[in-house]
């Protein structure tokens, strides 16, 4: 504290000057959980309405959960709340952390495992084989995919004169820096693409470009994800609201998509020649 | 029947339950989350008038049942698919003895399924010949995600699961209705993931796979193993209801169903009595796509007939009126259906 109120201190060294910790605030926690992403659902948990009570105890901080249902899956569920608990962990001075997920199915055994700090093996025991790397990753690459068709259909729909063809050829420099761009370099930094001008905007799970030819069923295809996983999240947070009455005030909408015909934005070859 | 605008549609409810959920049937805290999990899709996708009291919707009885489905509902067949949960509910969740009596007394208009749990091993497979016998069936309705002892889930490409279809063929059980749940063994994977029906259609070509609620949450995986094996079918259980709350999401999954997999394998269902059939039926006959949405054709009325019963009453001999049948699409057996359709090739 004698340090802040030092006479004298120049800006430029200002980096250097020990400062007090701050109390932690509930805003403080609910900013810090923000990071915490559902996977299915690819939105962060504090937007879903997921945080259910931020409690400062004095001692540290205990953060409860809700999810829509009492059987969403239990490996998600477990993910969110282990997320959460690192997540709270690594903020400075937090004291002791407690994460709990309340009227799940599995609420006892998960509850347990994040008190224990037993890990995901620890946790459900024989029913654990190795680990959840492998499903987050899945969900990581479907929430590429939506992402993907998301910045392809809203640049399509900026360039009526585009081929086909063409779709395949787009390059990352092209897109507009807007919020679907800046969507999709994230998405695909978290899965190891590479975020350079000059990289295949329509690319599978490996980065690899889509021939041509089947330029327009490939970005069909990754329209069924983006709505799939649209649609999951609409009946998540109304099963939430539904489920625990006034939560929608805690919901952030879900960014607004809107319908783009990928018939207005495709020239196909008959087109052309019509 | 129904009958709207002088045309008639011949109604197969291809998913309907007769379950008890009482709290005197609830075997621990699972059976009352089961049910109040029901009732929440229930209460958030119903429109208001249709809403019932949470008291009622614990259970409904026969005399109830065939009120709602065959009296008030348009159904002309209705085709139990029972799910056990014999681990929430002391006689199980779907009424075994009350629906196969029900179904007696109602020869012609309902179908009953059974289930099997692969799990049961050989016992489960001598139950199946008695039950195959006894119910005459001709179709079965698999939840991989039931709990079993210290088991929560199972795959369809399992050994012992193939083991019982194969009995499936050999009793002319030719329709395996699957339905994906949360869990899993082990949960290190994605439990709602149709990669199992993949599998199994390719190697019991002969038996049709219909995934119930079309695969949702997992609608594009559906989609895409759906396209390339003929033999999978999707049940439109839940996704029906979204008509009412999110109708252009609901055109959505319609549009994607129609060009993936076409108009002969999508099948309707209330998955009463988590809805009725009766809102359903009318709401499916008006629907249509919204007119914006260009990139998916109109839904034509021929494919709302075959979608609210002809698809079902085919796969399941149910008899049609000879001037109600429609034949099949001149449609590709794999692969996107009709896409001059869609406009994207045709503007």
């Amino acid at each position: 504290m004698a340090a802040t109120t030092m006479p004298g201190a120049a800006a430029p060294t200002l980096h250097l000057v020990e400062r007090a910790p701050e109390p932690l605030t509930e805003s403080h926690v609910l900013r810090a959980l923000d990071s915490v992403i559902d996977p299915e659902l690819d939105e962060p948990i504090t937007d879903l309405g997921f945080v259910r009570s931020v409690t400062l105890t004095g001692a540290g901080v205990e953060v409860h959960l809700r999810l829509p249902t009492s059987f969403c899956a239990p490996n998600f569920a477990y993910l969110m709340a282990s997320d959460t608990k690192d997540v709270l962990a690594a903020l400075p001075n937090v004291g002791v952390v407690t994460v709990e997920l309340d009227d799940h199915h599995d609420s006892d055994i998960i509850n347990r495992g994040l008190a224990a700090d037993a890990g995901y093996q620890g946790t459900f025991l024989h029913e654990a084989e190795s680990s959840l790397d492998e499903l987050r990753a899945t969900f990581q690459r479907k929430a590429h995919t939506a992402a993907m068709e998301r910045a392809l259909t809203a640049f399509l729909r900026t360039r009526p004169e585009l081929a086909e063809e063409a779709i395949a050829a787009v390059v990352l420099g092209d897109l507009p820096n807007d919020s679907a761009k800046a969507a999709l370099m994230r998405r695909r930094d978290t899965i190891g693409l590479s975020t350079v001008d000059f990289a295949t905007v329509l690319v599978d799970d490996r980065g690899s470009p889509c021939p041509a030819a089947s330029a327009a069923l490939a970005l069909r295809r990754a329209r069924s994800t983006r709505i799939s996983i649209d649609g999951n999240a609409h009946f998540c947070r109304g099963l939430l609201a539904t489920r625990y009455p006034g939560s929608e005030a805690d919901q952030l909408p879900r960014a607004q998509e809107n319908f783009f015909p990928l018939s207005s934005l495709i020239r196909t070859h008959k087109r052309k020649i019509a | 029947m129904y009958q709207k605008d002088g045309e008639s549609y011949f109604i197969v409810d291809a998913h309907v339950a007769l379950w008890d959920a009482r709290p005197e049937n609830q075997r621990n805290i699972h059976g009352k989350q089961f049910i109040d999990c029901f009732y929440d899709y229930h209460a958030n996708l119903s429109p208001a008038s249709e809403k019932w009291p949470y008291e009622e919707y614990l259970y409904q009885g026969g005399e109830r049942f065939i009120k709602d489905v065959f009296t008030d509902g348009y159904v002309d067949h209705a085709i139990f698919q029972p799910a056990h949960l014999g681990e929430f509910y002391k006689t199980g969740f779907g009424q075994t003895e009350e629906a196969f009596a029900l179904t007696q007394a109602n020869s012609g208009r309902l179908t009953y399924n059974h289930n099997f749990d692969p799990r049961n091993g050989e016992a489960g497979l001598d139950q199946l010949r008695a039950d195959a016998e006894r119910f005459n069936l001709k179709g079965v309705k698999l939840y991989t995600a039931e709990w079993h002892g210290d088991s929560r889930g199972y795959k369809l490409n399992d050994p012992w699961t193939y083991r019982y279809f194969e009995l499936c063929r050999e009793l002319g059980i030719r329709n395996i209705h699957v339905h994906k749940g949360p869990t899993i063994r082990p949960l290190d994977r994605d439990a709602f993931d149709v990669a199992d029906v993949d599998h199994a259609a390719t190697d019991f070509t002969d038996l049709n796979f219909i995934v119930e609620h079309v695969g949702l949450p997992r609608l594009e995986d559906f989609c895409w193993i759906a396209t390339q094996e003929p033999n999978v079918h999707g049940g439109l259980a839940v996704a029906m209801p979204f008509m009412h709350t999110r109708p252009r999401y609901f055109a959505q999954i319609m549009g994607e169903l129609l060009y993936w997999i076409g108009e002969d394998r999508i099948q309707f269902s209330s998955d009463y009595a988590i809805w009725t059939p009766r809102w359903l039926v009318e709401a499916f006959v008006d629907f249509q796509i919204p007119e914006d949405m260009t990139e998916y054709a109109p839904i034509t009325i021929e494919q709302k007939r075959k979608i609210l019963g002809l698809n079902a009453a085919k796969m399941y001999d149910i008899p049609v009126p000879v001037e109600l049948q429609l034949p099949n699409a001149n449609e590709r057996a794999t692969g996107p259906r009709q896409p001059e359709r869609a406009d994207l090739e045709t503007v």
